[in-house]
């Protein structure tokens, strides 16, 4: 009994003592992103640029042929259904929705996680073990100013814009399949599409990958400060930033999905 | 030689701890400016735990640590900051920024920290590079060195802002004994050139007798001996004998001692 209690204890500790953590590097991150540039000290912007290549750029081609396949298995899958009662034109309605509200803002953070989340995580998980990390400190260089601010910049302009690409595929894959393979009229896909998709469904896109982009950054960062030990604490922290952002990638989801429902 | 009471590194009573565990305790000294002060002592005796207090990567449990009679354990983020700039440090592993050239890796606290043109920076990290017998390294990448390479390249970017201190925590680890007393034989360099204060951890016997001006033995989070190698040649103390004689411990008795200090035990 008192060593559940005490497993209990312990257990909330440790999560009382990451969230402190977590909210210390928040703090950190928007006092170097936002205050100390208004005091002239700086922001990394050829850094940040070459993070936003790597994150967004180079992420284009794997995150549109996903999002590309998935529109059309959607359109296959919603025709299954459609068909039935010669409702066929409706999987326009159907894909553009989903993909708008849903799938393309998750399945751009998924893969973004498993492609830079990871990465981040396993850069500076490598640099802490190296010493890199106290390198820099020792230089009178802020480690948050260095690596998180760029990181964190970066993502947040790199998934949105991501996002936007992905649903714009999405649908493009419904449109192909669906003309193609069901033989319906470009122009009839065109007006459902047209008529189906209203501007909140944009922003609610947009708002949810923002804050994907916060999810997958913080996660990653946290985990690779969180590094000990040498090479096989990379790879812990590097597979268990992944399943973290994951996991709260859906949980925020969740949320948004929720509140937009009843808005 | 410069004043006799010019102390640039002055540790009081420090005690370290990590977690539970004490580390270092009760560890005092001093360093005159222009010496080199060689911490010696076993693995995992806390070397590194002490050049990190001293370089201001840990904050202590208690005691003191004056650099340039200022005390730095008491001093806020600001503070630190301004005096870590007159300190070099080169790390065990090196810890050149992976993602860099040699070049950049230099350069980095000249572009950070100064308002240098950057044809004059180029000039200068070409001189630092040059310095430590890298010159014409400046495009290769980190990986792309030797181990002793990267050491130097490790020296010449914590050389970069013209230190009054520099710190080395075992400078000749897992080198091949040329390359290590070509090290040696740099930080010797170095010292007498630029009038600096050193301090270098290390575990080789060899390396101490060309570099140390006072050489102090750590042995369980304690000095146990200090001064000239000569007196520690002479010392009395049976840990130091057997350290310079290079004797094993007596069977079984290693091992258990170095569980009780990892779990706890005093
Ligand atoms: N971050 C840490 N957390 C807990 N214990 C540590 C940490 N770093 C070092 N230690 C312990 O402190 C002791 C001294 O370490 P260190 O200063 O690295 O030794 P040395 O450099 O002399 O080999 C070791 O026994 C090590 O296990
Ligand atoms: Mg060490």
């Amino acid at each position: 009994m008192v060593a559940i209690v005490g497993n209990i204890g312990r257990i909330t500790l440790d999560w009382v003592h990451a969230v402190l953590r977590v909210c210390v590097l928040m703090v950190d991150t928007i006092n170097w992103m936002v205050v100390a540039p208004l005091r002239g000290r700086g922001l990394r912007v050829r850094s940040t640029i070459e993070q936003f290549v790597s994150f967004g750029v180079m992420s284009l081609p794997i995150v549109s042929l996903i999002c590309f396949l998935i529109g059309a298995i959607m359109a296959m899958q919603a025709s299954y259904q459609l068909a039935r009662f010669g409702a066929t034109r409706y999987i326009a309605n159907l894909v553009g929705v989903a993909a708008m509200r849903e799938l393309a803002p998750l399945m751009t953070a998924i893969l973004l996680t498993g492609r830079s989340g990871s990465a981040i995580a396993a850069e500076i998980g490598t640099m802490k073990v190296s010493e890199e990390i106290d390198a820099l400190d020792v230089m009178g260089l802020n480690p948050t100013k260095f690596l998180v601010v760029p990181k964190f910049l970066a993502m947040l302009l790199a998934i949105p814009c991501l996002t936007v690409v992905a649903m714009f595929v999405m649908m493009f894959g419904g449109f192909c399949l669906t003309t193609v393979v069901l033989g319906m009229e470009p122009q009839l896909y065109f007006e459902q599409t047209a008529s189906a998709l209203v501007m909140k469904d944009l922003v609610t896109g947009m708002i949810k990958s923002f804050f994907f982009a916060v999810v997958i950054c913080w996660v990653g960062v946290y985990r690779g400060f969180q590094v000990e030990g040498g090479a096989e604490g990379v790879g812990k922290q590097t597979t268990s930033s992944v399943v973290t952002s994951i996991f709260l990638i859906i949980v925020v989801d969740m949320v948004f999905t929720i509140f937009f429902y009843f808005m | 030689m410069a004043n006799v009471n010019d102390y640039v590194i002055e540790v009081r009573d420090l005690v370290v701890k990590y977690g539970e565990r004490t580390v270092l305790d009760g560890i005092n000294f001093r360093v005159p400016r222009g010496q080199t002060f060689v911490i010696l002592g076993g693995s995992g005796c806390g070397k590194s735990t002490l050049l990190r207090n001293i370089v201001g990567l840990m904050r202590p449990h208690s005691g003191r640590i004056f650099i340039n009679g200022q005390d730095f354990t008491a001093m806020n983020d600001r503070g630190r900051i301004a005096v870590r700039k007159k300190m070099g440090v080169c790390f065990q592993g090196s810890a050149l920024f992976n993602s860099m050239t040699v070049g950049d890796n230099v350069a980095l606290p000249l572009r950070e920290h100064t308002k240098l043109e950057e044809s004059t920076i180029e000039i200068m990290t070409k001189i630092k590079l040059e310095l430590v017998g890298l010159g014409g390294f400046e495009d290769f990448m980190p990986a792309e060195l030797s181990g002793g390479m990267k050491k130097r390249a490790g020296l010449a970017r914590a050389m970069a802002m013209d230190p009054e201190i520099i710190c080395y925590d075992e400078p000749s680890a897992g080198l091949d004994p040329i390359v290590a007393a070509g090290l040696d034989a740099l930080i010797r360099k170095m010292q007498h050139t630029f009038n600096l204060t050193s301090i270098v951890v290390t575990h080789e016997m060899s390396s101490v007798e060309l570099i140390a001006d006072t050489v102090c033995m750590l042995k369980d989070g304690r000095i146990v001996e200090m001064g000239d190698m000569g007196r520690l040649r002479a010392s009395s103390h049976p840990f130091v004998q057997q350290f310079l004689d290079r004797r094993p411990d007596e069977e079984g008795e290693g091992g258990s001692e170095y569980l009780r200090s990892l779990t706890g035990g005093d």
